[in-house]
């Protein structure tokens, strides 16, 4: 399964493994109803690491998504650059696979099905028995083994993003972007989930952008934490350095005075960033 | 004295316990209530039948009247003289070949009139011209195309097909949730394979909801087109009894008519839960 990803290894091999995924001067504007621009991202500037976890918190409309699905190639920049292992960004790929917030899974095909159409699209050079095999071992990965030939309407919200995120990961991409992939999912399972996609990136490091509005989720998470401030035309306020080693244990984290820092410390900015217009 | 009282008090326990059983399936208001309306339906006949009795038969006579056409569906007496059950499957031959090729070639269009605006622009007045038309109004200019009655009746059938399964795929494949368009685009889909792989089976609900109005529709026509055109067929021979004045053999077949519609929208909602593998949700 392995020999797999050793293909994207081949890769122009001036970039540099820190700025992985460099995002430069993006500006990012709609057309309104009446015809005139209305900025919604301003001068962000953000480079992941090739195996870096990064979360990107904000006020929902502060377009945290926009920049998410703008690096997904599902949304042109306006002006600046996007550049994966320094070539730019300019359509969807299966390079960068995308976690959607509403699980986005095809509702006429089975939990299986869904899996394996993501790696008969994009593994194409695999024989069948081989993609099988991979399909198998991402449904293991994510405990869904007993629900696999299941439809989508018979499984809970919870297996339903497991399957998304088993989706995305079976294809092996090199950037793996999440929308609150979390978001939809009541406490308890979602505390659950979030163990589980940390061991899995514990497991196999890679590039994650990870957008949400949760703080605890974002220090639980990831390596740094991008703090948008309030739309129209946001940009990034602060970006917080997470100093925890990974693997991560929830109950130690709280016990560590660092830890309630960094959550006062963004809760402060987002706080401070709330109320111009509400 | 004793041992009848007994016996007695036994069988009403044991009448009870049936009735017990029964009651849930008796009193269900999914058996009860048809069964008033079909009966309300036989009493107003009945009623109307006895004000004019002169052409107009009673239910029991009717059913005495129709008992050779119920017994012996298939008999052939004759090039002219088949059982009701051949005529039957003539006008469902008609039907199936009209809508099938109806299908064949709206489905493509609508796929088309929803993935392109311009398709939209150009062939939608063109649909809402004709859609409103009674297929019956096709039927001389048929007959002048094939000179003959069987081809005019599937092309009148044919074009009755289209329009409801036009409109109802371009709606299904417009509106395709743009999640999984997303899905397809993230995984770098070449168009053709995001038509066959998603677009289509996400429209599949609404394209069944067409095929269903259609074929509604169809079985509707087919009926006044063959009382037109003559020849073998479940419309003619309504027709036709009724020139004899034989009014038992139109309930018969207005019976028949009702039930084989029935069947054909179940058939193809059994096809739709085959296809899309789901329930529908209604």
């Amino acid at each position: 399964m392995i020999e797999s990803t050793a293909m994207s290894v081949s890769q122009p091999s001036q970039f540099d493994r820190s700025e992985f995924l460099k995002i430069e001067d993006l500006h990012k504007s709609f057309k309104a109803g009446n015809g005139r621009e209305s900025l919604v991202l301003k001068e962000i500037n953000l480079t992941i690491a090739e195996t870096e976890y990064i979360s990107v918190i904000g006020h929902s409309g502060c377009g945290k998504s926009t920049l998410l699905r703008i690096v997904a190639g599902l949304e042109k920049l306006t002006s600046g650059s996007v550049r994966l292992q320094g070539k730019e960004i300019c359509k969807p790929g299966c390079d960068r696979m995308m976690v959607f917030q509403q699980y986005s899974l095809l509702p006429w095909l089975t939990v299986r099905q869904n899996i394996r159409l993501a790696v008969d699209e994009v593994l194409t050079h695999l024989s069948p028995v081989e993609k099988k095999e991979l399909v198998n071992e991402h449904i293991a990965m994510v405990n869904l083994t007993a629900a696999a030939d299941k439809y989508p309407d018979e499984i809970s919200g919870g297996m339903k993003q497991r399957v998304g995120i088993a989706r995305a990961l079976s294809t092996r991409p090199k950037m793996l972007l999440m929308d609150e992939p979390f978001g939809a999912l009541d406490a308890l399972t979602r505390g659950k989930l979030q163990r589980q996609v940390l061991e899995i990136w514990e497991s196999h490091r890679q590039a994650v952008m990870m957008i949400t509005h949760d703080v605890d989720e974002a220090i639980y998470m990831s390596d740094r934490i991008v703090l948008m401030t309030n739309g129209p035309a946001a940009t990034i306020g602060e970006i917080l350095e997470v100093p925890f080693q990974h693997p991560r244990d929830r109950a130690q984290l709280r016990q560590s005075s660092d830890y309630y820092e960094l959550r006062n410390h963004a809760l402060n900015f987002l706080d401070s960033h709330f109320g111009a217009e509400d | 004295m004793v041992l009848q009282l007994n016996l007695a008090a036994i069988l009403a326990i044991a009448a009870q316990a049936t009735w017990r059983k029964m009651r849930p399936v008796i009193s269900r208001d999914a058996v009860v209530l048809p069964i008033l309306g079909f009966l309300g339906v036989i009493a107003v006949w009945w009623a109307v039948a006895s004000f004019n009795h002169d052409v107009m038969p009673t239910p029991p006579e009717a059913v005495i009247a129709n008992l050779d056409f119920i017994l012996h569906p298939f008999y052939r007496r004759g090039p002219g003289d088949l059982g009701i059950g051949w005529l039957l499957l003539a006008s469902l031959r008609r039907v199936l070949i009209g809508f099938l090729l109806g299908a064949l070639v709206a489905i493509p269009i609508g796929f088309l009139i929803g993935m392109s605006r311009k398709a939209m622009m150009a062939l939608n007045p063109v649909i809402q011209i004709f859609k409103p038309v009674s297929p019956l109004a096709w039927l001389p200019i048929s007959l002048a195309i094939f000179n003959l009655a069987d081809p005019s009746a599937i092309f009148v059938i044919f074009i009755t097909s289209l329009w409801a399964t036009i409109i109802n795929t371009a709606l299904g494949v417009a509106s395709v949730p743009k999640d999984y368009l997303e899905v397809s685009q993230v995984l770098e889909m070449p168009r053709w394979r995001q038509m066959l792989k998603v677009i289509l089976p996400a429209s599949l609900p609404y394209i069944f909801t067409g095929l269903r109005i259609s074929l509604g529709v169809a079985w509707l026509v087919i009926v006044a087109v063959e009382m037109l055109t003559g020849g073998v067929g479940i419309g003619f021979f309504v027709w036709d009894e009724w020139s004899r004045l034989n009014l038992s053999s139109v309930f018969l077949a207005v019976f028949v008519i009702g039930l084989t519609g029935l069947f054909l929208d179940m058939a193809i909602g059994q096809l739709e839960t085959l296809v899309t593998h789901r329930q529908r949700s209604l």
